[in-house]
């Protein structure tokens, strides 16, 4: 049957892409666990931990432990300002105002402006201004140009299907509007807030270009790897990289959770 | 927290509605709250978008030397942007990047999104199947542009498969650290950015028009290309808008991938902007940013995203 042929070629595509997508982190996921004397390629010369431990050791990277934990006090911060302003945004994009218009076409340009100039442009700002730039004040609204858009496009895609009788049913018991929003409508929409959140923190945690010259002194996580990708020719770019790589698999998975348990929790 | 007065609004939101009275507590006026909920995010892309675009278009006017920018009005930036043949050839060979990925990602987003949402019939396996294809986007673009390394390289998995399966006899060295690198990356980094637009819209055609066209008498193909692409056209352009963009402006990838052979106008500046020659990257920027709204215009033009919004 040709239209069975078809959707097993078809199946197979998808196959094929999904292992394309996670092919190449498998095998540096396998290679960080090279012996001491393994190299970048297989084959593999024997099994350790040794890329790991070498990982922690300070003269093996840069600053690991400062910039990851930059990185994630930055993401943690970016995250929390993402879901607070694009859900209050939401709100407010719900009714017409004056402005909207124009505040919706700069946030649309927000994502189409390429990084490099975003990062270039508030480098030099903090620069004209005699600011010294840091990741917690210049690259922290660097990367909020980047995730604010986002989080606002997932919120316009919410309430585009909410449905407002379970608004007006709520006030028209007596509730404050401030009641409806937290009581009512706050836990219908609670899974796409989740889903705001996990994309504010991963944008964040992973963003390079627009750290990259707003970040000041300290180096952020994807920076310090940077630096590592020209100057490290051993296993432990491997074995960052799959530190990094589990560590947003985990975050991933505890967002799932969450959203499930919320799921079940109103079914 | 401050109770308000809010009014039924109607779906479509007219900035009409008459105002009710409110029921209790303190009250704020509507149009107060509304500004203090759309205030915040107006605030950060003033300071952090619009204000450093507009310094960037202020300092590529000004003069610079070898150790500092110098205030000034004049235009040798911009003419030394546009007059010089290896800034032509930055550009042309950045645009080849963007066209060969677009196709690439065009043709690859829209068989994957079409078998997710017409192959897959069962609704769970639809999400965790698009999630599956979602979850490495969330992971570092640089670890997975790394992750090729030992794929690609001379003593790689492919070359030495291929040696292994008689098939070639000495590595091929165009693998990595070449333009076939730097688009395959590509695509590997933004597939998704085409995938999940299209899979959208997809998802929004009504099924019924599909067993219309079988019924009518069209073939799979003509289904696909007759009624299904022309119903996908504005996931499609979405898609090619964050396509576009993020090519035209990239500029680790071509480092990483190309191994310093290749440039880009992303790589450009960055190098401008490492050697403290603000002013010509300011210049260099702004015609990035002129090319990119330009060619974000003419996607526009061809296909209405409004609908989507």
């Amino acid at each position: 049957m040709a239209a069975t042929l078809r959707r097993i070629i078809l199946l197979s595509i998808l196959g094929l892409f999904i292992a394309f997508l996670y092919g190449p982190t498998l095998t540096i996921l396998v290679l960080s666990f090279q012996g001491p004397d393994g190299g970048l390629t297989f084959p593999m010369n024997g099994f350790s931990f040794h890329w790991f431990r070498r990982l922690f050791e300070t003269q093996a990277v840069g600053d690991f432990g400062g910039s990851i934990t930059r990185s994630f006090a930055l993401a943690t911060m970016v995250m929390t300002t993402t879901v607070v302003v694009s859900l209050a945004a939401g709100m407010a994009f719900r009714r017409c105002f004056k402005g909207s218009g124009a505040l919706f076409t700069l946030s649309v340009a927000s994502l189409i402006i390429p990084s490099i100039l975003v990062s270039l442009g508030v480098g030099l700002l903090f620069n004209e201004l005699g600011f010294d730039p840091d990741w917690y004040s210049s690259a922290f609204g660097a990367q909020l140009t980047w995730t604010l858009p986002f989080g606002l496009l997932i919120m316009f895609a919410v309430f585009n299907r909410f449905n407002r009788a379970w608004e007006e049913a709520a006030r028209d018991q007596g509730a404050t509007s401030w009641q409806s929003f937290w009581h009512v409508v706050l836990p219908i929409i609670a899974p796409s807030v989740i889903g705001i959140a996990l994309f504010g923190f991963t944008l964040s945690y992973d963003e390079f270009a627009r750290t990259l010259l707003t970040a000041g002194s300290d180096n952020t996580l994807p920076l310090e790897i940077f630096g590592m990708t020209t100057s490290v020719t051993t296993p432990v770019l491997y074995a960052l990289g799959t530190l990094t790589t589990v560590f947003s698999f985990a975050i991933i998975l505890f967002t799932l959770v969450i959203v499930r348990v919320l799921a079940a929790k109103r079914a | 927290m401050v109770a308000t007065t809010q009014s039924e609004a109607s779906p479509i939101a007219p900035a009409t509605t008459a105002e009710r009275p409110a029921k209790s507590g303190l009250t704020m006026p509507r149009h107060l709250l509304i500004f203090l909920q759309a205030a915040p995010l107006a605030l950060v892309l003033l300071l952090f978008l619009l204000l450093p675009m507009l310094v960037i278009v202020v300092v590529s006017f000004f003069d610079y030397d070898s150790v500092q920018i110098i205030p000034s009005f004049q235009f040798t930036n911009y003419i030394d942007v546009l007059g010089s043949a290896v800034t032509w050839r930055t550009y042309l060979n950045t645009l080849r990047y963007t066209v060969i990925v677009w196709a690439v990602t065009a043709v690859l987003g829209f068989t994957i999104a079409y078998v997710l949402a017409f192959e897959i019939k069962s609704r769970t396996a639809q999400m965790v199947l698009f999630l599956v294809c979602t979850v490495p986007f969330l992971t570092s673009n640089i670890i997975r542009m790394i992750s090729w390394i030992p794929f690609l390289g001379r003593e790689g998995l492919l070359n030495s498969t291929l040696i292994q399966l008689g098939l070639i006899h000495r590595p091929l060295e165009f693998l990595l650290f070449s333009d076939f690198a730097v688009v395959l990356a590509y695509t590997h980094l933004y597939a998704l950015f085409m995938v999940t637009p299209i899979f959208n819209t997809m998802m929004r055609i009504d099924r019924r028009l599909l067993e219309a066209a079988l019924d009518g008498g069209a073939g799979w193909w003509r289904t696909v290309f007759e009624v299904i692409l022309p119903l996908s056209k504005s996931g499609l352009a979405i898609g090619s808008i964050f396509v576009v963009t993020m090519v035209m402006g990239d500029f680790i990838t071509v480092r990483l991938m190309s191994g310093g052979q290749s440039a880009s106008v992303g790589l450009m500046i960055a190098n401008q902007i490492s050697l403290l020659q603000y002013p010509a990257a300011c210049a260099n920027a702004v015609v990035l940013l002129a090319i990119v709204l330009m060619m974000i215009a003419a996607i526009l033009r061809i296909v209405d995203i409004r609908k989507e919004l």
